[in-house]
């Protein structure tokens, strides 16, 4: 019998749960104890783990990945900036190829890309940095209204600081007008920031003709590539992209790591963010996290390897979800446009059901309604209200993450209980109610008095 | 160097399925066996035995990983499974 105090885990058994132990093989019984108890705590919770459908907030790793990267989390750990020893070396030259991975992901030069702490932290580089380095003769930066938050912050943070920022308006389709962009721009505009992907609606803009625009009218183009890297093919040269931020997350890479790519011909000047010893062209001080940049390059060039297989298969499983869905209840939109669009990202909103209470019935599936970083706020995602959507069903929107690891029996699960749960929910909302007597809603007067 | 004979690939797909199978996570493992036999059927009618080669030795590396990795997430106890 086991006596207390002599293992850690004895610490954890509940009365009445004593397990049996043989003399001897302590260390085998007590890592097996542990496996128990936590299986029996798994169990009895009754738990078992949601179904993963929300690719856009983030993505498992590949194991691929994770077998590249281990190796410099356990002996090549030496600090890659080291010029003195074999640590240092190999170290350095596990970056170098890392960074040649993510550069020809997009057709760029090695010398081109900065490894950063994320997509969050490129934006911030990108858009504070360019405006700031041409601050003598230009004050004007333009950005769309469905841009990620932390563009949008930027944007506001540089007009604290005096420039002008004018954001966009989108179509009801949620791409950009390319005339109304072409009028935006003024002789002191010095940067045009428009994200490939959207991470709500999935809606891809049309970057190579924006990229034309801004080259013409010789303003910078930073765009915000971080859900379209290794899903959509990207080069850097064909679309006149002068900054482009990758994040290492939403390619079934690390978090906590993302790069910058910034244009040497014509060269960009960034005025830096983080200052120090001069890492990354002195553009971005601080070591640079070798496992992690190993990581973001594998991901890459796993991704651009395994880029059609992905894509057509994401597109097959996107559209047998919306398909499913679509035939077996009324009234459900996809927001954003049906074809310029990445597949993996459907937003679907359900009218007469309010979308908190579908994400909260569909509790074995991993969904979101928007962003992973406006999920804490009770208001309605601002990407949804600037395609114009009505106020309530920019409250009922769902979005729905198709990634690598998608199975098609999870896709049908999602589909069935989806349409299971909007059915329960409806039957017992008035509104729908009234919706099938034939009133109008827009023609009710909600108010008593 | 002889090309691989048709009795070697069939032997490394099938290492390769056994190996997947043991994936505790259900997202990885249903990946691991759709990928490689995807990846085999795709590649079927490859002819040039300098591809055959190039692709087995791609092959046996994927192998590695797969091993390792099932290995990795087994000793982690990550089997907490999906509905």
């Amino acid at each position: 019998m086991l006596s207390p105090g002599r293992t850690v885990s004895s610490r954890l058994l509940r009365p009445g749960s004593w397990l049996p132990l043989r003399l001897g093989s302590e260390r085998t019984a007590a890592s097996s104890l542990q496996k128990e108890l936590i299986k029996k705590h798994e169990l009895e919770k009754d738990e078992l783990r949601p179904l993963y459908m929300d690719f856009q907030a983030t993505t498992p790793m590949d194991p691929r990945v994770l077998d590249a990267m281990l190796p410099y989390q356990v002996n090549y750990y030496g600090n890659p900036h080291s010029r003195t020893h074999a640590y240092g070396w190999e170290s350095e030259s596990a970056m170098e190829t890392a960074r040649k991975q993510v550069a020809d992901l997009i057709g760029a030069d090695p010398r081109e890309i900065i490894f950063t702490s994320g997509a969050t932290e490129s934006n911030n580089m990108a858009i504070k940095g360019v405006a700031r380095f041409y601050q003598a003769k230009k004050h004007h930066v333009i950005t769309t209204q469905t841009e990620h938050k932390c563009v949008l912050d930027s944007c506001r943070i540089l007009e604290s600081e005096g420039f002008s920022v004018t954001y966009l308006p989108v179509q009801t389709d949620g791409l950009l007008d390319l005339e109304l962009l072409e009028a935006s721009i003024r002789p002191d505009t010095s940067l045009v920031s428009v994200m490939t992907v959207n991470n709500e609606i999935g809606v891809k803009q049309p970057i190579k003709e924006i990229g034309k625009i801004c080259r013409s009218k010789g303003v910078f183009f930073h765009t915000d590539a971080a859900q379209a890297i290794g899903k959509i093919p990207l080069n850097v040269s064909d679309w006149k992209i002068d900054l482009m931020s990758i994040s290492g997350h939403k390619i079934y890479g690390p978090k906590g790591v993302g790069a910058l790519y910034v244009r040497r011909r014509p060269r960009v000047r960034l005025e830096p963010l983080q200052n120090g010893g001069g890492q990354e062209r002195g553009l971005r001080s601080g070591t640079v996290p070798t496992p992690l940049a190993v990581g973001l390059g594998a991901a890459c060039s796993l991704a651009q390897q395994e880029m059609e297989y992905d894509h057509h298969r994401v597109s097959m499983l996107a559209n047998r979800l919306v398909q499913k869905i679509m035939s077996e209840i009324p009234d459900v939109i996809m927001n954003g446009h049906p074809e310029q669009r990445y597949p993996g990202c459907v937003n679907l909103s359900f009218a007469y059901v309010e979308g908190e209470s579908l994400l909260m019935a569909l509790k074995d599936v991993a969904l979101s309604s928007g962003s992973a970083c406006t999920s804490a706020s009770l208001e309605p995602s601002y990407v949804l209200r600037a395609i114009g959507a009505d106020e309530d069903l920019a409250h009922s929107s769902i979005r729905f993450g198709i990634g690598r690891f998608t199975t098609e029996d999870e896709v049908d699960y999602t589909a069935e209980k989806c349409i299971q749960q909007v059915r329960r929910l409806r039957e017992m909302s008035p509104l729908w109610e009234m919706v099938q007597e034939g009133i109008d809603l827009k023609s009710i007067k909600w108010t008593q008095h | 160097m002889a090309a691989s004979s048709r009795a070697q690939v069939i032997s490394l797909y099938r290492a390769m399925l056994r190996e997947s199978q043991k994936f505790p996570s259900y997202n990885y493992r249903t990946y691991a066996l759709r990928r490689v036999r995807d990846a085999f059927r795709a590649n079927g009618k490859v002819e040039d035995p300098k591809t055959v080669e190039r692709l087995m030795e791609e092959g046996r590396e994927t192998l590695g990983v797969i091993q390792r990795q099932e290995k990795e997430q087994s000793m982690m106890n990550c089997d907490l499974n999906t509905h």
